[in-house]
């Protein structure tokens, strides 16, 4: 951690202040000029502050929207109608957070692949990397709960699928759900937790994100190099150099989201979430959100039982595919550990490379397959895609540490970044 | 014994979700038509609204609601305040209880939402031979590729080909899930006298009562998009600034500066 430096204001009234409360040392030492950071970032690493200000975005825009929604079955539907037609600019702020969900998941998805990519779960940042997979484990459980909200039919029926799936607990399971639903189903005590849990998880998320900055703190950026701050010369300070910077890909960022806000705005939603929530009548296909689905195709890629056929059963088809669904995601926080290789950045090993760039696209095919009715071959393809994921983790990445003939690293970031002198 | 009923469906569901039952039929793409409203710079076509809502009033109301939709939202599509009460005042809906608390009715005002069919949906469903004609006010948005689905659908009823397997009541369109509907088939040449003298082809309606229903699923779409031009050529000068900015700020960090030592 680089030495923490004391911001003397000139102001007497502000130096009082600052005495008593050192709020600009900290915003200096976290984010300003007094932030000694890698030089050579690279673009990828504008999305940590672009989820913090998705998160930022989100939890304004719901702040309003609940000031005008009712959590209620009955008058759900209609209070959100009732926002988009009667409430100044109250389709404005409803498609700004409908679509601002989508592009934080967008944000945090690209950084945690930069993080899988440049190795940024090794040490010493482990517990700087698992902080961040329980933020994504909050985001995911914001996100579902609020998709409920509007009590459309895939509210109601995506709900009824996802509570459903903790019965397969064995003994408590049902009461699991019973807790969940509030009830005997998917009903107005459910829709009302959730909307309670929905307002307060964001802040839960901003208390992690909080841990997440403070642990980056003490073991400062990584790079793409992977390798140590080593001088001076391979740092420069945060501010001015990388908040332009990420203002500039802010820039960049808000004009995609701008242009699904006022162009598309239900191009990432599904249509059948305008027709009210009705118990009687099941869609065609319930389709989680898109930035569920490669998850929802691994749950519904495991569809056999662990045991041997005939002779013994140790966990029913459906309770294994829940587990696997959760292992996708936790799978991350063991990541310091299946991968052990001493070379952090994926730029320095060939091999790894490849399966990495494999990885990403497994995802894609699983987010694919997740929203395909499993029909024909889907389910099989789906087993595939779910064996590579699962294999690039606890196969993979395990024996590359091992065989991996890496490159040699450079010396310093300075002498790989910079020119030399003439 | 309604839980039980209810924990059967959620898991049912599941299981169905999970193993991958699926029995929904299909349906032909639709038509695709070339919307004054498509596109960033996409607007309403006032006229074609303004017909749209007569076919509303005159043919789809007498089964599909609008539960949506108020008198006043007609002075969007370009409808001026007495137009709008005269409009409002063929129309009678519940008022306030009396002084002897008995229930009154009233005509209706620009405020009132337009008025429902049918009182119920069991009464809707009882006069639609089981069938109930679902409300209107979002079915654009509530339907992948709603506007040209509409469009498709209204115009696309005809005789079920040899060996369609058409049951009793319902009616062969290969647009609807399944290719078969409920509803007959409601416009007709002519079933409509245009106020503005254009002639009422089935097509004509069609389209025009799109525009209607287009307007009514979403009120914001000429202001989403007015707003929308602005937002993006501000940010569009805005991050050309800040990238200039950015240029002009590293250009000591790329000539190599050394900020922590001498």
């Amino acid at each position: 951690m680089a030495e923490w430096e004391v911001v003397k204001p000139k102001n007497k009234a502000v130096g009082w202040f600052e005495e008593r409360l050192p709020v600009l040392s900290l915003v200096n030492n976290v984010v300003g000029p007094a932030t000694p950071t890698p030089r050579n970032l690279n673009y990828f690493w504008n999305f940590g502050s672009l989820a913090g200000l998705m998160l930022v975005i989100q939890i304004i825009s719901g702040v309003v929207l609940a000031m005008h929604y009712a959590a209620t079955t009955g008058l759900a539907f209609d209070s959100v109608e009732r926002i988009m037609r009667d409430v100044n600019y109250g389709w404005l702020i409803r498609y700004m957070h409908a679509n601002g969900a989508s592009f934080f998941f967008i944000a945090v998805y690209i950084h945690i692949f930069r993080g899988l990519y440049f190795g940024s779960y090794k040490a010493p940042r482990e517990v700087l990397w698992m902080l961040g997979v329980v933020i994504f484990l909050l985001m995911m459980a914001t996100a579902f709960m609020g998709y409920v909200l509007p009590w459309g039919q895939m509210s109601f029926w995506g709900a009824t699928v996802i509570t459903s799936l903790f019965s397969a607990i064995p003994v408590v399971g049902e009461s699991i759900v019973q807790l969940l639903w509030g009830g005997f189903s998917v009903d107005n005590p459910t829709l009302n937790r959730f909307f309670s849990l929905h307002y307060l998880l964001p802040f839960v998320i901003t208390g992690v994100v909080i841990l997440h900055i403070w642990a980056k703190k003490i073991s400062d950026s990584g790079n793409p190099l992977g390798i140590e701050v080593q001088s001076g010369a391979d740092q420069i300070p945060f501010h001015p150099f990388y908040t332009i910077k990420d203002a500039f890909g802010a820039g960049v960022f808000f004009f995609i989201l701008a242009a699904f806000i006022f162009f598309m705005p239900n191009a990432l939603g599904h249509p059948d979430n305008y027709i009210p929530a009705d118990s009687l009548v099941t869609p065609d296909s319930i389709v989680p959100e898109w930035y569920f689905l490669p998850f929802y195709a691994i749950l519904r890629s495991v569809d056999f039982p662990l045991g041997i056929p005939g002779v013994i059963e140790i966990l029913d088809a459906k309770l294994l595919g829940v587990i696997a669904m959760f292992a996708s995601i936790l799978v991350w926080l063991a990541l310091p550990w299946l991968d052990t290789s001493k070379v952090r950045s994926g730029n320095f090993r060939p091999m790894f490379k490849w399966f990495f760039a494999f990885l990403v696209v497994d995802m894609f095919i699983l987010m694919w397959l997740g929203a395909q009715k499993p029909e024909g071959n889907i389910p099989l393809y789906g087993k595939f895609a779910t064996l590579y994921y699962f294999a690039y983790f606890f196969v993979v990445l395990p024996v590359l540490s091992r065989k991996e003939k890496t490159l040699p690293l450079p010396d310093s970031i300075s002498s790989a970044v910079l020119k030399p002198a003439e | 014994m309604k839980f039980i009923k209810n924990i059967t469906v959620a898991l049912g569901l599941s299981v169905m979700a999970l193993s991958g039952a699926s029995a929904a039929g299909t349906a032909e793409h639709p038509l695709q038509v070339d919307w004054s409203f498509n596109g960033p710079l996409g607007k309403f076509d006032l006229a074609a609204a303004q017909r749209g809502w007569q076919v509303y009033k005159q043919v789809c109301s007498s089964c599909h609601g609008l539960k949506y939709f108020r008198f006043r939202n007609l002075a969007d599509i370009g409808y001026d305040e007495a137009q709008i009460k005269a409009m409002a005042a063929e129309y009678e809906v519940a008022g306030e209880v009396d002084e002897y608390g008995d229930e009154t009715v009233r005509s209706a005002l620009p405020q009132d939402v337009f008025p429902a069919p049918f009182a119920n949906d069991n009464a809707a469903r009882s006069a639609n031979g089981g069938a109930l004609p679902p409300d209107l006010s979002l079915m654009i948005k509530a339907r992948h590729d709603g506007a040209n689905y509409m469009f498709s659908l209204l115009t696309g009823y005809g005789d079920a080909p040899a060996g369609f397997d058409l049951s009793e009541g319902m009616n062969y369109n290969p647009y609807f899930k399944g290719g078969q509907i409920a509803m007959v088939e409601p416009l007709a040449e002519g079933l409509v006298e245009y106020e503005d003298g254009t002639p009422a082809t089935p097509e004509q309606m069609a389209k025009d009562v799109v525009q209607f229903l287009q307007y009514v699923a979403e009120p914001s779409l000429e202001a989403r998009h007015e707003m929308g031009i602005k937002v993006l050529l501000f940010l569009l000068v805005l991050t050309i600034l800040l990238y200039i900015s950015m240029k002009i700020i590293w250009k000591p960090v790329k000539a190599g500066k050394n900020f922590y030592e001498k």
